[in-house]
């Protein structure tokens, strides 16, 4: 897959946005081939280093696939436009973080990505991150458990055989108390 | 379908989530959850919680796929990209140049901006206006009428006993939480206050003293620093720690009016106003005034106290939890203690009818008055 990517580039903004919102690799590739470079050179341009273009450009693509995966996301501009308004917000939080205070980068279609649209995205990551750490906390079995039954759609015959449980209704018991401590964990980190 | 336990519930709801039901048990299953709005709730959190997980575990499959688009990307473009020296653009020595007096200007034009906005009262409408969560202390001015009757009332019955004259500020509800004279009620009911009077089901009123205050979790700790004030043998309820189910059945006394006034309803989330996790999220009637009275469950043990609700959303009242409480107390140094905090362990009310319950647990829940 990644070897044949190497040579074909998806050349129209929909067929990489559908790509990214099925997580595809040929997408992802698209993508850096594509706009890393002006991005790059945005940032270098602008007091930053290549690690930090790196981090911001892999920060944007996140962002973007949240909206993606949304469902309701509508590209206004050339995709080209939109990332690089993404990197540009992105980047320019940084910079206030680090007390440059009010840089300007100079800008062109300001209005794309918004200082709103950048808290929604930390949210969502802090959301994320919740169930992330959440998941983590729990370990085995409840772990898996959880991720065959709510992600993969197993049934609860397959997990009962995979686990050893000796009939359904103890795999079920089991699922539920896994739930349950998920939820007490989830809900009870800040 | 009539009752079923926490796990069929989800069990079912698993089922229905997955489209496996079958017809008649999906209409079944859906017509239980009409007709139970907290298992209706819990549905609709089983949902949103199921769906996090799956958009999490998507999210994180993508991440994975990234970093590795990522890394043979940087891999193969080596070292090829130069760093790109900066330029000194007209704009940006046009910047240097005029940096000081420009800095100034903002400043200027900073404490201009936001000394009017501060002069015109604006920040003291804004944090009015920008939170819908409400506090429920009951502003007296509105019943300033009943309140100078009821002075008049007291005075004509013991002349030697100092009696206020200045009508009550705020009123709201507290409840004892040890037998010698230590009481709880929200951080809101008493900041500001010159005074707090405790007065119970019987009209005896105390005055209290503030020992200890935790405005983030608005709980207030006071204790009876009276001479006519007389220990309690005990107190009938439990305090219970532990978080508490969705959907059990609770109920609570407050304070509203002069007069308590006792509300049921059922625990409708275990987080409060904007998920705090201090808090639930119960769904019981109340009004300004409610605030600082004790939620308990069915079985008399005291669950939370009363803290406030959002407006605008019908059922919405939060409560601190049970367990804030006990660190609050566990908080106080023990230097600013003048007897120590015994939590009662023994409970009086199980297995009583509520009518009983609430007999006897009336003498201990206080009206707060604060002057």
């Amino acid at each position: 897959m990644s070897k044949f990517s190497k040579s074909v580039l998806l050349e129209n903004d929909e067929q990489i946005i559908e790509g990214l919102k099925k997580g595809n690799s040929l997408a992802i590739d698209s993508i850096y081939k594509r706009y890393y470079p002006s991005i790059s050179h945005m940032i270098l341009q602008n007091n930053g280093s290549e690690d930090e273009a790196k981090d911001i450009f892999q920060e944007a693509v996140i962002v973007l696939y949240d909206k993606v995966a949304k469902g309701d996301f509508e590209l206004s501009s050339k995709l080209k436009t939109y990332l690089y308004s993404i990197c540009r917000r992105l980047w320019l939080k940084q910079l206030n973080r680090a007390g440059f205070g009010n840089s300007d980068i100079s800008g062109y279609e300001d209005s794309l990505f918004e200082e709103e649209d950048l808290q929604q995205h930390q949210e969502l990551e802090k959301k994320f991150d919740q169930m992330e750490l959440a998941l983590e906390k729990m370990g085995e079995p409840c772990k898996t458990i959880l991720h065959d039954f709510y992600i993969l759609n197993h049934s609860m015959q397959d997990i009962c055989e995979k686990f050893g449980y000796t009939n359904t209704d103890n795999a079920k018991t089991q699922k539920y108390k896994c739930l349950q401590r998920l939820k007490k964990i989830f809900f009870s980190t800040d | 379908m009539g009752t079923m336990n926490q796990k069929e519930f989800f069990e079912l709801a698993d089922q229905y989530l997955r489209g496996e039901l079958p017809a008649a048990e999906k209409v079944a299953f859906e017509s239980f959850c009409a007709e139970n709005p907290s298992y209706a709730a819990q549905l609709q959190q089983h949902r949103d919680f199921v769906t996090n997980m799956k958009e999490t575990s998507q999210r994180l499959d993508f991440k994975n796929v990234l970093a590795n688009s990522a890394k043979e990307y940087h891999k193969s473009q080596g070292t090829t990209t130069k760093v790109v020296p900066m330029k000194q653009s007209t704009v940006i020595s046009l910047w240097e140049r005029i940096k000081a007096s420009s800095l100034v200007a903002a400043v200027v034009a900073v404490f201009a901006v936001f000394g009017t906005l501060w002069l015109s009262g604006y920040y003291s409408n804004l944090e009015k206006a920008s939170s819908d969560y409400s506090a429920l202390r009951r502003d007296m001015n509105n019943v300033k009428k009943n309140v100078n009757a009821h002075n008049a009332a007291i005075k004509d019955i013991n002349d030697k006993k100092s009696v206020k004259s200045s009508e009550s500020q705020f009123g709201a509800t507290g409840f004892m939480l040890t037998t010698d004279g230590y009481v709880v009620t929200n951080y809101h009911v008493i900041s500001g206050a010159d005074s707090i009077y405790l007065q119970n089901g019987k009209g005896e009123s105390y005055k209290a003293q503030v020992v200890h205050t935790d405005a983030s979790k608005d709980l207030a700790i006071l204790y009876i620093a009276d001479k006519n004030f007389k220990k309690a043998k005990s107190l009938p309820y439990t305090f219970k720690t532990s978080t508490s189910d969705l959907g059990e059945d609770i109920y609570t006394i407050g304070f509203p009016r002069d007069e308590a006034v006792y509300g049921q309803g059922y625990l409708s989330s275990s987080t409060g106003y904007a998920g705090d996790t201090i808090a639930y999220q119960i769904s019981v009637p109340v009004n300004p005034g409610n605030s600082g009275g004790p939620v308990l469950d069915s079985k008399g043990n005291v669950i939370g106290i009363i803290s406030g609700k959002q407006r605008g959303i019908d059922g919405a009242a939060f409560a601190i939890k049970t367990k804030s409480i006990m660190n609050a107390l566990a908080d106080i140094p023990s230097d600013s203690l003048t007897a120590g905090v015994k939590i009662n362990r023994k409970n009086a009310l199980a297995g009583l009818p509520r009518t009983e319950q609430i007999k006897k647990l009336q003498d201990y829940i206080y009206m707060v008055k604060v002057y």
